[in-house]
């Protein structure tokens, strides 16, 4: 099976297009960032407080909001996230902005939070009974091992102690953390009716977990936020010497442009979808910046074998061969890795879902900017650099040959 | 087959022998599904955000420990300049790291710039400006440094030993290398640090102090006030609880004054342990005995003490005063309303030993167990979902050569797990998000190559020839483009932490695998395979 034999487009020539749809994505993503005022920062580069709480059944958000307000924290913002397949089909996350650095401790607003939760949604409630679905593995072996239902005295404690442990991973891992009621656990190891009556006595089944809860003080999110722009700027400084040393310095810059315009276009996209630009997002656009100088280091790694054989043809010419001959490795690579991040984006989960997104962005984008973007720059350098003769005429062809395969 | 072909298989087989036993260890035969699960799930070292737990970043505040130092300073000065006679106005500490002595009797200033020039090495000093005969002392650079680095080392040996105490499982206490007053502490499966948070930050610095006057004040203001605008010598004020039962200021503080030297500190302890209260059933304390040399102090001070009161301060609260009732050799109580769990806290404290300087929070992340297990599970599912994507391209695409890139790309992933839990890397959802990346990124280098024989193939060449020039024409390109990757991942792990690390690491050691199963393998199997075939026949790819 082949897709691509003899393929023989004019890339140069529709170089045109390539640099309006450019400007036109640069242009959507900058109108959609100047709405938003700025790119969407993530709690990493804001600092704030990110409360994610998982529910059995579908969020009570205004008996949250009430909560709430009445705790004082009237200007948290909620937000629904659902996940089908795990156990998040009804998440939801509450967030704080945090803007001075106070005396107040660090974790005071998920405190206030996780009081406004369990006064709204009344965990023990009427009974006054703590939450089985809040507790952790070495709290239930301490209550099991004490109120001793399988009758073992002193020596109990190891059992115990992993009976709680399979109590609290079946809760965890087969039942998305919340219990609705105590028959569920009938199929864990060691659990058996006395254990459960012992439990049903001891404890309540809170409506609610949390799932991971990420506080960051203002002062580390601007550290973060100046150390992600240094990483960004040392490695694409790093990929224009190495390009340039390997090929000519021009080549090393049209790289550079174009990986530029990618993670531009990828912000905007950002901007435009939505999504928080976290940490990982971060590492995601670098491993873009990579990428693209990927495919675009393959097209001038053809480029000047070619510039070796084809000594007579113009420059353009010789791109759009390079191009026409890599075309088959580039959509194959391209159409390759954008399919395991495709897959990435719609099975990976919440936490990995920004990540993935700026990969399946930049795929599409980081490819066809080599020959978009990358190439065009190499070819209209050189022409402006050579004399002005019409394409193919002697002398002033060799010249500009003379000097595109100078290295 | 040829010979070299021969060893290129044994060289790959060993290969691949490590890296299973790198993954399962030595299992003994006959070994079940579920043992073998079991050995890789404990060599494969898993991240916070996969397994639940808590990460906290800690900042020390050096700053206190320069200030008490530059404090210190001030008092041996000023006792210096009593003892040498040296008539001066005034001496006061301008900020952390610079000293002020005012109006310094002219004829002694000579032997006050010997004085300190001999005494106090660790400072420069200056004719202060604007000022007459007054003069600026400043903390040496190099001081402040190693005052810095000590703290920072004090800090984080007490704090290793306060988590270590709570018996959690492999925490991690180490510093950030972010910032030069940061620590990191890693607390897997802790889903709520709050405790030990709290054991963490407690200061921990215990006193023993004569109380120096009976009467207790409801203020600060009120205390001086009540000795005439001056402290007497060697006493200071210290907050504490109110203790009565009626009456008391509004916020229940009241004010000691104490001696300012502590007769015993929380250095001379030998022990510390929680036991229930004995004069307040329901409630516990925390008991305590002294090593034999403070016993040596405390025994006679008691003793010279009887009828008076002594404060138990800790960090600088007091939380009790006693009468001392008779000479009390080696060993003492604090008591103060302390709950089973905080009386076991602070004995854990009190033992690790006190905090040179305080801590402030700066980062706070904890993953509950069911997110880490959602985690996992989604993880696991793209891995495989990607694999087998693209798997059945190859297949399809490039037909028999597809199955010889795919061996590579499976025995690449198998050699990056491996090497995973040989370097006790960690394995994060990034890096996860890595394996699925190595298998995007790793099939480029085979299609690099299968493109290039099929173009050689077209222009006519025989397929050993197709096949050498493939390799050698695209060994460069492949070469490149995983230099660019490696950079990027390079300063992600430079700059991240955590995650994003994890990430990085996981990319680093798939793409360099990668080299090794696209050139080396990927070529033996074509060889072994052209070896095998019609000379005329078409190589199916």
């Amino acid at each position: 099976m082949e897709f691509f034999r003899g393929v023989n487009l004019d890339w140069m020539g529709k170089a045109k297009f390539f640099v309006a749809l450019s400007l036109t994505l640069l242009l959507i993503g900058g109108i959609s960032i100047y709405r938003e005022k700025g790119l969407r920062y993530g709690i990493d580069f804001k600092g704030g407080t990110d409360v994610y709480v998982g529910f059995a059944g579908p969020p009570p958000i205004d008996q949250l909001r009430q909560g709430l307000t009445a705790q004082g924290l009237g200007d948290s913002q909620i937000q629904t996230i659902s996940e089908s397949g795990n156990s998040g089909a009804h998440d939801v996350v509450i967030a704080l902005e945090r803007t001075e650095e106070g005396d107040q401790a660090l974790d005071a607003g998920k405190q206030a939070i996780l009081t406004a939760l369990q006064k709204t949604l009344g965990t023990g409630g009427a009974s006054g009974l703590p939450d089985f679905n809040s507790i952790s593995t070495l709290a239930l072996a301490d209550s099991l091992t004490r109120k001793d239902p399988l009758g073992l005295g002193p020596v109990g404690g190891p059992r115990y102690t992993q009976l709680a442990k399979n109590l609290t991973d079946s809760r965890d891992k087969d039942h998305g953390g919340i219990l609705t009621s105590f028959d569920e656990l009938n199929n864990v190891d060691g659990a058996d009716t006395r254990v459960l009556t012992s439990l049903r006595d001891s404890f309540s089944l809170g409506s609610f977990t949390i799932r991971n809860v990420e506080i960051v003080g203002p002062k580390v999110g601007a550290q973060l936020r100046r150390q992600a722009i240094y990483a960004t700027l040392y490695a694409l400084a790093g990929m224009l010497v190495y390009i340039a040393f390997r090929f000519e310095w021009v080549y090393g810059a049209a790289a550079v442009v174009a990986v530029f315009h990618d993670v531009l276009i990828t912000l905007g996209f950002f901007s435009l979808f939505h999504y928080e630009i976290s940490l990982t997002v971060i590492a995601a656009l670098l491993t873009l910046v990579g990428y693209s100088m990927n495919d675009t280091i393959v097209i001038f790694d053809r480029v000047r074998e070619n510039l070796r054989l084809m000594r007579r043809e113009p420059l353009a010419v010789i791109v759009n061969r390079s191009i026409n001959q890599t075309l088959s490795r580039t959509i194959l690579t391209s159409g390759l890795t954008f399919i395991t991040v495709l897959v990435l984006f719609l099975m990976g989960g919440r936490v990995l879902r920004s990540f993935s997104f700026a990969m399946v962005v930049g795929v599409v984008v980081g490819t066809y900017s080599s020959f978009g973007i990358a190439a065009p720059i190499v070819v209209v350098w050189h022409k402006f650099r050579g004399e002005r003769p019409p394409a193919g005429s002697g002398s002033a062809a060799e010249k500009r040959l003379a000097a595109a395969g100078r290295r | 087959m040829n010979s070299q072909l021969k060893w290129k298989a044994v060289f790959i087989l060993i290969v691949i022998l490590l890296c299973a036993f790198g993954l399962f260890g030595l299992p003994d035969f006959p070994t079940s599904w579920s043992t073998l699960k079991n050995n890789w799930s404990q060599r494969i070292h898993l991240g916070l955000d996969l397994r639940g737990g808590s990460h906290l970043v800690l900042q020390v505040q050096v700053q206190e420990a320069i200030g008490l130092h530059c404090d210190q300073t001030v008092d041996r000065v000023t006792q210096q300049l009593h003892e040498k006679n040296i008539a001066f106005g005034e001496i006061r500490r301008v900020d952390d790291t610079h000293i002020l002595v005012r109006n310094v009797a002219v004829a002694e200033s000579g032997t006050f710039r010997d004085m300190v020039r001999d005494q106090f090495t660790e400072w420069d000093f200056a004719p202060a400006a604007g000022e007459n005969s007054g003069y600026l002392l400043t903390m040496k650079p190099s001081v402040v440094d190693e005052i810095q680095r000590e703290t920072m080392d004090q800090a984080l040996e007490t704090i290793n030993r306060r988590i270590n105490a709570l018996g959690l499982t492999e925490p991690t206490v180490a510093f950030t290398g972010r910032g030069k007053d940061e620590i990191l502490v890693e607390l897997p499966g802790e889903g709520d640090p709050t405790r030990a948070k709290a054991v963490i930050q407690a200061g921990g610095q215990l006193e023993l102090s004569r109380v120096e006057d009976d009467h207790t004040y409801s203020s600060e203001v009120e205390g001086l006030a009540a000795h005439g605008g001056v402290l007497p010598p060697g006493t200071e004020l210290v907050p504490g609880k109110f203790e009565g039962t009626t009456g008391g200021p509004a916020n229940g503080q009241v004010w000691y004054l104490l001696a300012r030297s502590p007769i015993v500190t929380g250095q001379d302890l030998r022990s510390a342990n929680p036991a229930p209260s004995q004069n307040y059933p329901g409630q516990y304390e925390v008991r305590f005995s002294l090593s034999t040399a403070a016993a040596s102090r405390f025994g006679p001070f008691t003793e010279a003490n009887i009828g008076r009161k002594m404060a138990i301060v800790l960090d600088h609260q007091v939380q009790s005063a006693p009468v001392i009732n008779g000479r009390i050799d080696d060993s003492g109580v604090i008591e103060g309303n302390f709950s089973q769990e905080s009386a076991n806290d602070l004995a854990l404290v009190l033992r690790a030993g006190a905090l040179p300087a305080s801590i402030k929070y700066l980062e706070e992340r904890t993953v509950g167990p069911s997110l880490g297990a959602d985690s996992i599970r989604s993880g696991v599912r793209a891995s495989i979902g990607s694999l087998i994507a693209v798997m059945i391209f190859l297949v399809f695409y490039y037909r028999l050569s597809g199955i010889n890139a795919v061996v590579a790309l499976l025995l690449n992933l198998i050699i990056l797990l491996a090497a995973l839990a040989y370097f006790g890397a960690t394995l994060t959802l990034p890096g996860i998000a890595g394996v699925v990346l190595t298998i995007g990124m790793g099939v480029d280098s085979n299609v690099l190559v299968f493109e290039r024989i099929r173009e050689e193939l077209r222009a006519g060449k025989a397929n050993a020839s197709a096949v050498d020039v493939g390799f050698d024409r695209a060994f460069l390109t492949i070469i490149d483009t995983h230099i660019t990757t490696l950079v990027s991942a390079a300063f992600l792990f430079l700059f991240g932490t955590g995650p994003v690390r994890g990430f990085a690491v996981t990319l680093v050691i798939g793409l360099l695998a990668n080299l090794f199963t696209s050139i080396y393998v990927s070529r033996a199997i074509f060889d072994w395979h052209l070896t095998r075939m019609d000379r005329q026949a078409a190589l199916s790819i």
